[in-house]
């Protein structure tokens, strides 16, 4: 790609730089403008203001419930209303912030743009997933706080078809299904547009490895998904037409709604990590200017965890009374899940080897992602291993374990996408000291946060419990802190990010010296992104890649 | 006892227990899985350290600085892929393997086991004993814990069902749990092996007071394990004692508040209601008298009291109450006639 397929462009104010008079944001002005647009990056932002917003509600509920539980009993909630905050919280940051967050918000924005393309294949769809969800946004969170739904997210049954708020459970089902929708959309454009639009050039093997997270992800929303609308469905056919299916009560087995609802809900946890683990692998190339290691392996394992992905779903369930058989099998598929895993973070590090390493926000999110990550993995080994599970089955390590890897894993990867692709997407620079703060805080929060829960659970601390006993308190308390200082820091990342918007300067067109398409488009990009389909090599070819201090950034230099 | 307390000093370690992961074993099972728990652990550390030391190294020592430039070259070395494929994959089979042998053995029932019927219902367990003994109660700080009495150094059968939704029974100092679920028998095993008293919890959601579906399990000698058994048969004769203990052992405490005592919620407290007129969420009133209690106990739905519409429902108890415990129920709220309504929470 040579500079003269670059987008007109002017030179800005006095520094040199060069700053696009006429992007994507300034294109048409108006509400609907944004609220018709067919712009994925218009779709990406909005998906992301979404995402945001039901992150923080999501945070708040967490909030509510480390202070309640800053007491071993008489906290300040009543135990009903503990129930409904909990489920609240595990219900809108599963449905409504981790499966949507990277691909629905960044990858709707980096997709194209990284294929070098205008738009994704089916850009009305695109419009139509966001609109969907926004319908199941509308009737999940009116589901839950009109009605008081106080099943856990996962509407285990016979409880969530006997409790009083049974129309609640149908109403916020039909929410899920309606996001369920959604996200298959947003699957099938990206499967789509991978397939059918790459440019010349650009091999499977010479896509970047945030498309081979992407894609694998995809492949999952599209085959898991509906598995989730058909559970829907029978526990609605169950409540309206009395059809015993999961009720014992009419000879249904509630063990099944189990299998049902993690057939998709396992899958659903790789809807989560992968597209994180594809940002990771961009950032450590880009931040340590050095091509990727084992780019194959990465690419491979993403898609081996995609399909193991779909085999694992009954340990979940591995307390439940299923066959001895049937439990061993799920425990051996268990394990396969964590060699692709591990052969990720040996290749993250492999990069860093020899490289020249940018501390920088970006780069300190995707280092503490490594670290919180590879706990989060590890810690799922012990709950693998069958004689071990048994103590601590829904016990608060688990709690922990799926923080570390949900949180520490997919949230703390999307704030390092989020900062990485910041310049990209609004055209602005952040303040680099203040971001490395919030980074930092971040991460020791979370720690104190969590790493107390793993010993309560070794313990023998239950999950879901609105009191305890006495001898848990002091570690509950220093959950309780952690908890707090981790909202600190998101407080200050979001304020970094915030700040930037009004008095951040101007982002150069390649801020981090990346070598991925985006990096070639101005920031912010223009509506059509190129001009004429660019000609692509290697995406972690960084040779020649050198600052350029009159611009403030990275120029390709042949 | 196979904790790793003596060796690695934990940072948060209880201030007052001597042990730092795990509640201090009291079945066969728990030196089984305290040693897999402290086997991964140290594999989980031999990974952890270096990786960390790794970055951190990197992180330094290819730190961007002025006359430091590293290779932009992507890296590949397939031998080093081959071996960091390899040797987890070894190391995960082994776990695997010691896994299913231990839950094997969990799941393997031996024969001549002691017995014990396990029911749950929201929020209560009971349990009956092979000579139909029911469990008695045990009164620690302001809660009354229904309390499972077992002999040392047996094979412990329990029998479990759930009377209404999904619980999970929970011994953590047993190292022991399984789901109890409704519509099945749910079966487990465990061999006692030291005398003490030690928690149970449900570890499955089941509703507002779920945690407070606690109970005590009291291991004794052989000889104190008979004493129990016989004292178990009988419930008391005089129908005041039998209504109060079985206030407790139906589960009635777990949402109505009574004397002094249960759960305040999501049901109405007995306190002061005996002969009173109800008001209805229908509107209507009624009097509190013997056929309301029997109609609220065998229908709960049918006369809903005012202001508790949206709390949690209850279950009929029809078919699983004899009509002399309804006597036994009536004459313990009758008692409570001019009793006090609890205050605050």
């Amino acid at each position: 790609m040579s500079v003269a397929d670059r987008p007109i462009v002017s030179p800005a104010s006095g520094d040199g730089s060069t700053y696009p008079e006429h992007h994507f944001l300034n294109h048409t002005s108006g509400f609907l403008s944004w609220a018709l647009t067919l712009d994925h990056k218009r779709i990406g932002l909005m998906y992301l203001v979404g995402v945001m917003s039901s992150f923080a509600l999501g945070g708040m509920f967490a909030l509510m419930i480390r202070l309640h539980l800053w007491n071993f009993k008489d906290g300040w909630l009543s135990n009903q209303t503990y129930n409904q905050v909990f489920t609240l919280h595990g219900a809108i940051m599963v449905f409504l912030f981790i499966i949507p967050s990277v691909p629905a918000a960044l990858g709707n924005f980096l997709l194209p743009i990284m294929l070098g393309t205008k738009d994704v294949a089916f850009p009305r769809l695109n419009l139509g997933s966001f609109y969907l969800w926004v319908t199941g946004l509308v009737l999940f969170l009116t589901a839950l706080s009109i009605t008081g739904l106080d099943t856990g997210w996962t509407f285990y049954t016979p409880y969530s078809i006997e409790t009083q708020k049974g129309g609640a459970v149908l109403a916020a089902t039909f929410g899920v299904f309606v996001l369920g929708f959604s996200s298959i959309f947003t699957g099938l454009n990206f499967i789509v547009t991978i397939n059918t639009m790459r440019p010349p050039g650009m091999t499977w093997f010479r896509m970047p490895l945030f498309l081979w997270a992407t894609y694998a992800t995809s492949i999952i929303q599209v085959l898991a998904t509906p598995v989730l609308g058909i559970t829907v469905l029978l526990l609605s056919a169950e409540r309206l037409l009395g059809i015993g299916i999961f009720d014992p009560k009419l000879n249904g087995d509630p063990v099944t709604f189990q299998h049902f609802f993690w057939f998709y809900s396992h899958p659903a946890v790789y809807i989560m990590i992968l597209p994180a683990m594809g940002i990771i692998s961009e950032l450590m190339s880009v931040h340590c200017h050095k091509g990727i290691f084992g780019y194959r392996m990465i690419a491979y394992s993403s898609i081996a965890i995609a399909l193991f992905g779909f085999l694992v779903w009954g340990h979940h369930m591995f307390t439940s009374g299923m066959a001895d058989v049937t439990t061993i099998v799920f425990s051996a598929l268990t394990f396969t899940v964590s060699i692709p895993s591990a052969i990720k973070v040996f290749n993250w590090l492999g990069t860093m080897y020899q490289g020249t390493v940018s501390l920088n926000t970006p780069m300190l999110y995707a280092l503490a992602f490594i670290f919180l990550f590879t706990i989060g993995g590890l810690t799922g080994l012990p709950l693998g291993a069958l004689a071990l599970d048994m103590h601590l089955h829904d016990t608060y390590f688990v709690v922990a374990h799926f923080h570390y890897v949900m949180m520490g894993g997919t949230l703390v990867a999307f704030l390092g996408g989020l900062f990485h692709w910041w310049p990209k997407m609004t055209g602005k620079m952040f303040n680099e000291t203040f971001g490395m703060i919030s980074a930092t805080i971040v991460f020791v929060g979370f720690n104190l946060t969590f790493l107390p829960q793993f010993v309560l659970g070794t313990r023998g601390m239950p999950r879901r419990y609105a009191t305890y006993l006495e001898e848990f308190q002091d570690l509950h308390r220093l959950s309780t802190i952690g908890s707090l200082t981790l909202g600190i820091g998101l407080l200050v990342a979001l304020l970094v990010l915030l700040h930037s918007l009004f008095y951040g300067r101007r982002a150069p067109t390649n801020p981090w010296g990346g070598a991925t398409l985006e990096w070639v488009c101005s920031s912010p990009p223009p509506h059509d992104n190129f001009a004429t389909a660019p000609t692509v090599g290697d995406p972690y070819d960084f040779n020649g890649i050198e600052y350029d201090a009159k611009q403030g950034g990275y120029v390709k230099k042949s | 006892m196979y904790s790793i307390a003596s060796d690695m000093p934990f940072i948060l370690a209880d201030k007052v227990a001597p042990y730092a992961w795990f509640p201090e074993g009291a079945s066969s099972f728990a030196p089984q899985v305290d040693y897999l728990f402290t086997g991964i652990l140290w594999i989980c550390i031999l990974f952890f350290v270096p990786i960390v030391i790794a970055m951190v190294y990197f992180m330094w020592a290819f730190r961007e600085r002025p006359g430091y430039r590293g290779s932009p070259e992507a890296l590949h070395n397939t031998p080093l892929e081959i071996t960091w494929t390899v040797i987890p994959t070894a190391i995960v089979v082994w776990i695997f393997w010691e896994g299913a042998v231990g839950y094997l053995d969990m799941a393997r029932i031996p024969k001549g086991t002691v017995d014990v019927n396990v029911t749950a219902k929201k929020w209560v367990w009971s349990f009956k004993y092979e000579n139909g003994g029911e469990n008695s109660f045990e009164k620690i700080g302001s809660v009354d814990y229904p309390k499972l009495v077992l002999p040392v150094d047996q094979d412990i059968k329990l029998i479990m069902r759930s009377e209404d939704v999904l619980h999970s029974f929970y011994i953590p100092a047993f190292r022991a749990k399984r789901d109890v679920v409704p519509g099945r028998y749910n079966y487990m095993w465990f061999h006692t092996t030291k005398t003490g008293i030690y928690d149970l919890f449900c570890t499955e959601y089941c509703g507002d007071n779920h945690s407070n579906m606690n109970a005590k399990v009291e291991v004794v000698s052989e000889e104190e394990y008979k004493k129990a058994l016989e004292k178990a048969v009988q419930e008391p004769e005089d129908p005041l004692e039998r209504g109060k203990l079985l206030y407790k052992r139906l589960g009635c405490s777990t949402c109505h508040y009574a004397g002094d005592e249960g759960a305040n919620g999501p049901g109405p407290s007995y306190n002061g209601s005996w002969g009173k007129s109800v008001p209805l969420e229908s509107g209507e009133s009624v009097p509190f008298d013997e056929n309301y209690v029997r109609e609220s106990i065998l229908n709960p739905p049918a006369k809903k009291r005012k202001g508790y519409g949206a709390a949690s429902p209850m279950n009929s108890y029809a078919g699983r109450i004899k009509d002399e415990q309804i006597d036994a129920l009536i004459t313990f709220m009758k008692s409570l006639e001019n009793a006090q309504p609890k205050t605050g929470k």
